[in-house]
């Protein structure tokens, strides 16, 4: 192990908290509660407790303090006090994220957004919400579809998971091969920066002046600033939606009917993929009548009037009958449409029921899907163990799923190896190391399988640009070795 | 800006061409098709051309994925995407005979430089929307690779939104990888006659606002003796666009009945839209203000009182398109007039007296214009790369 490392249980290898920062936790925390009311600021063990994970659950870390503003001044006074102190900080939103994005170090504070959850304003004229950064997903839908509108960028985590995160994370869902993911449907945001500045990245209209520094803070897992507040798009619901679902006896038929779908000019809301272990183990649970005998299964639902859906639906039958589809299931009711998709947002708890896993995320490009589930399939029986794979069909996005028991100690380093295969075949088949989840700690170490060093070192400058002292979410994105050390120069 | 043009045969030799220039501080004056050494600051410098980078790399009709090398003519790219019915989301503009620049061949490179994007935008996103991967070389003369062609990929920082837009001052790009759609079965348009801007651009909001899925809307004021029109665009599979039509029709009556434009009539059209012809015989500079669509009424306003016109609103309101005489004091006005309503105006097309009179980019300002700076010094440490374009 390199000098000034530690490591989790799992191998992860965490810098060493600063034990000059330790020292003075006192005198930080005072500094804290001097500029935020009493109850803002959580410094007991017990109530730290709360934060020493997030959804990544491999590692835990009490941080050294908690700090939860409720106004953009109080989250600049924080950062300029943090900043000037040399204190390393972690943003967190919810704290979903499945790699590890909002972890805590021992000598960091946890900035938590969750207080910040307002509507700020409705616009159903041009189309946009002005929202703090700690509303969830699913807020924001909620509080525009009394006017029919929703905010599109789906998660599965939606329920909980916080704008902010998703902005940091650039997240993802089911519905994003029409509606695109989040970079795709934010118009602004205000960004407060180390040094206390307020920035308004953005705003209502659909071009910023400049560069497009949205377009780089939105997927910056945290490291460019604290986003307080966000201007999104909401756009109207299509008047129906409704799934269909179909079964084939072979992956490559179900592969080979996505191409003949969009071949065809038919550009789905969504089309998901479940393989057979999948499927087994969530009708198990859902019951939503997926076809137990397929060795492949899509979900494919399409938006319009009844008659659009209906005559969607029809073509992408007979489209599927070609590519020698099993079972054809067409929904008839918003009762069968809410069975398929709880089905399939359930797929990963369901799976937890039945064993451990961990879920990797990684993408492809979707012509090399047979040969990557052929290859996959290798690697994981060349463990000795299984996989269950969820997949965003239409953009590539698998989500494998690598089951394993959590009481064989060696099972999960495992685990662990061949979810880090699997990604190493997604990079090597053309696509990337995380589609949706992002890299955080758990993919840290793998981003030279995607990159260059001179590439690494591209990116790095960019964050110095942001944050020179390299305080923001520090031990995440980036390999540790390539951390700049010491007190830097600005990006020049 | 004389001198012979170097145009490097492939990446490689770009690369070197740049890191001689970053060892000697030698500015570079980036030229794709070369068509536009007239919007943004003249750049003073030793020309690169992107037109030894050329070629197809990449198009998985099934994957809707296309990728080139920067200087790849859109029309080659075009070309291919319409033989597998495909098209590029953003509906990139053709301004030449806005620009006077007709005998240029648009390529891939300058449309990504530029993060040109025309009437689609409203429903399909801009340019840096379709933008998925890129190579490019920053100013120190290194090869670097961003995005890739997959349509999700959170690994990193997205740099290939940061090249979109940024005018060749952050890095040359070599080659593009671009998100596609399957070209619609077909299109039509609804036209009203005679709006005021507020009703004008009350109706394309509620279009938008429906569930009917326009992919456009524009609205032309009255000028040259002809009315007013507002126009909306739907496309789909022929069954959607009737049925879609019918229902915004019906929604939209009080506004009056609209015209229908078939197929033909309707690309015709918006061709013109996409291309600003309306601007193309305007006296004096030419404007783009953006803004959230509601306040463009309030910015035709203030643009009439500056002594300018607006004549054309695309993307429902949120691009206003203006013609002005070639004063700083019109450009000042413009530029507060766009300000007021929280949105901002570049100048498109003005002498070069005014483009130096005047930024023709709105600068960033306050600590948005430190931290500009900062990340133009991560790409371009040397600020080699388009130096003074984009006003900095
Ligand atoms: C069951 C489950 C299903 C999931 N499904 C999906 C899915 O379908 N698609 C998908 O994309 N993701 C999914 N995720 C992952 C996760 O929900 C997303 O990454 C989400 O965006 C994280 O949001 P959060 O509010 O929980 O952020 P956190 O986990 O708290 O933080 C995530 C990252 O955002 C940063 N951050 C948080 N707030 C701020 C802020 N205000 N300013 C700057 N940075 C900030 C953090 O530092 C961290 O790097 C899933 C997670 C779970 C547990
Ligand atoms: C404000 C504005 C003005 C426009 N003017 C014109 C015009 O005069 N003529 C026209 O045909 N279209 C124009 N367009 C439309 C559009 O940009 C072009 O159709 C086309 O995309 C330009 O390609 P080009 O190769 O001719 O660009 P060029 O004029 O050669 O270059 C455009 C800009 O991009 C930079 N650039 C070019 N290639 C690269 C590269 N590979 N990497 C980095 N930077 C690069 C150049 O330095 C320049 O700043 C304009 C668009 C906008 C937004």
């Amino acid at each position: 192990m390199p000098d000034g490392q530690t490591h989790s249980t799992t191998g992860i290898p965490m810098p060493a908290p600063d034990p000059g920062i330790l020292a003075r936790r006192q005198r930080i925390v005072d500094g804290l509660s001097a500029l935020l009311p009493g109850e803002q600021v959580i410094a007991s063990e017990d109530e730290r407790r709360a934060y020493e994970t997030d959804a990544f659950t491999a590692y835990r870390q009490l941080p050294l303090a908690v700090v939860l503003p409720q106004t953009t001044e109080e989250v600049a006074a924080v950062l300029k006090f943090l900043n000037a102190e040399r204190v390393p900080v972690i943003p967190r939103g919810a704290g979903t994220s499945l790699s590890g994005g909002a972890l805590p170090q021992a000598d960091a504070v946890v900035v938590g957004l969750a207080k910040m959850n307002r509507v700020l304003a409705l616009d159903f004229k041009d189309r946009t919400a002005r929202v703090q950064a700690g509303i969830t997903n699913l807020g924001i839908s909620g509080a525009v579809a009394h006017e029919g509108f929703f905010y599109a960028p789906d998660p599965s985590s939606q329920l909980a998971c916080t704008i902010a995160g998703n902005i940091a994370m650039n997240s993802g869902g089911a519905h994003c091969l029409k509606y695109g993911v989040t970079t795709n449907n934010i118009l602004g945001v205000r960004l407060v920066t180390l040094e206390g500045d307020i920035l308004d990245i953005g705003g209502d209209a659909l071009d910023a002046p400049g560069l497009d520094l949205l377009g780089i803070v939105i997927g910056s897992e945290g490291q460019f600033g604290i986003v307080t507040e966000a201007v999104v798009r909401i756009l109207r619901a299509a008047e129906g939606a409704r799934p269909m679902l179909v079964g084939f006896a072979a992956p490559e038929d179900a592969g080979r009917c996505v191409a003949e779908i969009i071949g065809s000019g038919i550009i789905p809301v969504a089309i998901e993929y479940m393989d057979h272990l999948a499927i087994e183990i969530t009708e198990g649970f859902a019951h939503a009548g997926y076809p137990l005998d397929a060795a492949a299964m899509l979900i494919i639902e399409v938006e319009g009037s009844e008659e659009e859906i209906d005559r969607l639906l029809e073509r992408i039958s007979a489209i599927a009958r070609q590519c020698g589809a099993r079972t054809l299931k067409v929904s008839t009711s918003e009762a069968e449409s809410a069975a398929i998709w709880k089905g399939r947002k359930s797929a990963f708890g369901a799976t937890g029921r039945i064993a451990d896993y961990i879920c990797m995320d990684g993408t492809i490009p979707t012509g090399k899907l047979p040969m990557v589930l052929t290859r996959m399939g290798e690697i994981v029986r060349g463990y000795g163990l299984r996989v269950a794979n969820v997949f965003h069909a239409g953009d590539g996005n698998l989500h494998p799923l690598v089951l394993y028991n959590v009481n064989d100690a060696g099972e999960r380093e495992k685990a662990e190896a061949c979810g880090f295969d699997i990604l190493r075949l997604c990079v090597e088949a053309g696509g990337c190391l995380t589609g949706e989840h992002g890299v955080g700690i758990e993919k840290r170490d793998l981003m030279r399988e995607q990159f260059d060093e001179t590439e690494l070192a591209q990116q790095i400058r960019l964050k110095l640009a942001f944050d020179p002292h390299w305080l923001l979410n520090p031990a995440k994105v980036f390999p540790l070795d390539l951390r700049p050390a010491g007190d830097l120069p600005a990006a020049a | 800006m004389s001198g012979p043009i170097q145009a490097p045969a492939d990446e490689a030799e770009l690369a070197h061409v740049v890191a001689e220039a970053f060892a000697a501080r030698t500015p570079l004056d980036i030229r794709g098709g070369g068509s536009k050494r007239d919007v943004g600051r003249p750049v003073h410098g030793a020309a690169v051309g992107t037109g030894g980078l050329s070629g197809i790399t990449l198009y998985e009709p099934a994957e809707l994925v296309i990728g080139a090398r920067a200087g790849t003519p859109l029309a080659e790219l075009t070309a291919a995407l319409d033989a597998n019915g495909q098209m590029l989301p953003f509906e990139p503009a053709d301004w030449r005979g806005l620009l006077g620049s007709g005998e240029a061949r648009p390529t891939v490179g300058g449309t990504v430089a530029a993060n040109l994007s025309g009437p689609r935008r409203l429903m399909a996103g801009a340019c840096r929307d379709a933008l998925i991967g890129v190579r490019f070389v920053n100013g120190r003369g290194e090869t670097i690779r961003n995005g890739g062609r997959v349509m999700k990929n959170v690994t990193g920082y997205d740099l290939v939104k940061l090249m979109a837009g940024s005018w060749g001052t952050l890095g040359i790009v070599t080659e593009a990888i671009f998100k596609l759609l399957p070209r619609p079965e077909t299109s039509a348009s609804l036209v009203w006659s005679g709006l005021t801007d507020e009703d004008a651009v009350a109706l394309m909001s509620a279009a938008a606002g429906s569930p009917y899925e326009i992919s456009a809307a524009a609205h032309w004021p009255a000028g040259d003796g002809m009315p007013a029109r507002t126009v909306l665009r739907l496309e789909n599979f022929a069954p959607s666009v009737a049925y879609r039509a019918e229902r915004l029709a019906r929604e939209l009556k009080r506004h009056g009945a609209p015209d229908r434009l078939d197929e033909a009539a309707s690309s015709a059209l918006w061709r013109d839209i996409r291309d600003a012809a309306p601007l193309r015989d305007a006296a004096g500079a030419v404007w783009r203000v953006s803004v959230a669509p509601s306040r463009a009424p309030a910015v035709a306003l203030a643009l009439r009182q500056a002594g300018g016109a607006a004549r054309l609103f695309d993307w429902g309101g949120g691009l206003v398109w203006a013609a002005a005489p070639e004063t700083a004091e019109a450009a000042a006005a413009i530029r507060r007039a766009a300000a007021a309503q929280g949105g901002h105006a570049t100048l498109v097309r003005g002498s070069e007296a005014l483009r130096l009179a005047v930024p023709p980019f709105t600068p960033p300002a306050g600590p948005l214009a430190a931290l500009t700076a900062r990340i133009r010094a991560a790409f371009d440490p040397a600020g080699i790369l388009n130096p003074g374009k984009m006003g900095e």
